[in-house]
């Protein structure tokens, strides 16, 4: 229990997605200039965080890794693409979800409601979460079981969420101050994600 | 032959590299560009891997073009991808095995990667092999040059060397010079990343 909260907190401020490894940049960029709609893609990443890590923690344990199936078979080059799998389908039942509860938001995350199956956040989680399963069961990364399994899929989508609500909100902000020309929006967004990464810095000492 | 290089063909090689860069002017492929270049080397062969895949994923989308029902060509794309990404992944830990365990995760986000999906949908779909190929190999290294750049930069500034060898002559350090650490750190790539864009719709704008 300890580490699962553990691993939860960690995964929302030191290994943040966005500002530690860079993950979803794609849309977090791209959606993030208005607050409602930064949350509502951060909802739905979350959710088909929360869904697809622990599956794919389920394929990992019984059927990819060294000896599963068959004793001494090492499935675990087969990864991506069952992985990638699991996402696709999925984002599109979160799809189906979203366009049915709440068409508002459907229409306006557009395009980057399907893009969830290639935003890397949701991909690299799988990935690193297979990393994970092979770590020391000391190491404050390691993931044991579908419960710590659950608490880094949630912690880093919070994470996520945090990240593309706060730019969000400073990016409303910044259409009122003068940029210059050539630094206007994508230039001056760099700048302040980057700016924004050095401040989550300071969790990077911190130890629970 | 003259058709092979016709001005067409041409531009979709050249166009990606610097008027149209999938990185500053599309915003695509941005998680890895900026994860992987805290130093030149692995920049280098990630940039190359991107190439390689992207180039090969292209042909085959387009020689499968007319054969993939279109309501299915998303899980069509992510596996033709998927397999490649497999193959460069093993060969990568088969021949330069400290590289692909600094790339880590990284190298599975190539799957992720949105200037895959970004050239699939928008030119391989509507395209024949060759010119598939060259706007492949024109997109690769576009986004190889942005990461040689931010990682030159980082590792110039960062550890004082360039590919591993030490480039600042000792007597800078006995008079003072030191290494930036802040360059190291994953903040700093975003914040160069916005200088690079800067700098490139600065000078692209005085062209037109």
């Amino acid at each position: 229990m300890e580490h699962m909260i553990s691993l939860f907190v960690r995964s929302i401020f030191v290994d943040n997605m966005i500002f530690a490894f860079f993950l979803g940049m794609c849309s977090y960029l791209a959606v993030s200039k208005n607050v409602k709609t930064a949350f509502g893609l951060g909802v739905a990443v979350t959710f088909v965080l929360l869904v697809t890590v622990p599956v794919d923690y389920a394929l990992q344990t019984y059927v990819l890794g060294p000896g599963a199936i068959v004793t001494g078979v090492d499935l675990t080059f087969l990864a991506f693409i069952l992985f990638i799998a699991v996402i696709a389908g999925m984002v599109q039942l979160v799809e189906m979800i979203v366009e049915r509860f709440s068409p508002s938001l459907y229409a306006s995350l557009g395009i980057f409601l399907p893009l969830i199956a290639v935003n890397c956040a949701i991909m690299g989680a799988s990935l690193f979460m297979q990393q994970r399963v092979t770590m020391e069961p000391t190491n404050a990364q390691f993931i044991g079981g579908f419960g710590d399994a659950i608490a880094y899929a949630l912690g880093s989508g919070i994470g996520w969420l945090l990240a593309i609500v706060g730019l969000a909100a400073i990016r409303e902000k910044m259409a009122y101050t003068d940029v210059p020309k050539p630094l206007q929006g994508l230039g001056i967004t760099f700048i302040t994600v980057g700016l924004m990464a050095l401040a989550f810095m300071c969790f990077s000492g911190l130890n629970i | 032959m003259s058709k092979l290089f016709s001005n067409e063909n041409k531009a979709a090689f050249t166009n990606p590299l610097s008027m149209d860069n999938p990185v500053t002017v599309q915003v695509l492929g941005i998680c890895s560009a900026l994860a992987v270049t805290s130093q030149l080397k692995p920049a280098i062969v990630m940039g190359l891997s991107v190439t390689v895949i992207t180039a090969f994923s292209n042909v085959i989308i387009s020689l499968l073009r007319k054969t993939i029902p279109n309501r299915i060509r998303i899980i069509v794309q992510l596996v033709v991808v998927a397999a490649l990404v497999t193959i460069v992944s093993q060969l990568l830990k088969a021949y330069v095995y400290d590289v692909s365990v600094q790339l880590s995760v990284y190298v599975g986000l190539i799957i992720t990667n949105c200037i895959l999906m970004g050239r699939l949908e928008a030119f391989a779909m509507q395209n024949g092999p060759w010119p598939s190929f060259l706007d492949g190999i024109g997109n690769g290294l576009g986004y190889a040059a942005i990461l040689v750049i931010v990682g030159f930069v980082r590792e110039l500034l960062g550890f004082g060397t360039l590919l591993g060898y030490n480039v600042i002559p000792q007597f800078l350090y006995d008079a003072g010079y030191k290494n930036n650490g802040m360059m190291v750190m994953p903040a700093m790539s975003l914040i160069i990343v916005g200088c690079v864009i800067w700098a490139h719709r600065s000078i692209n704008k005085e062209k037109k």
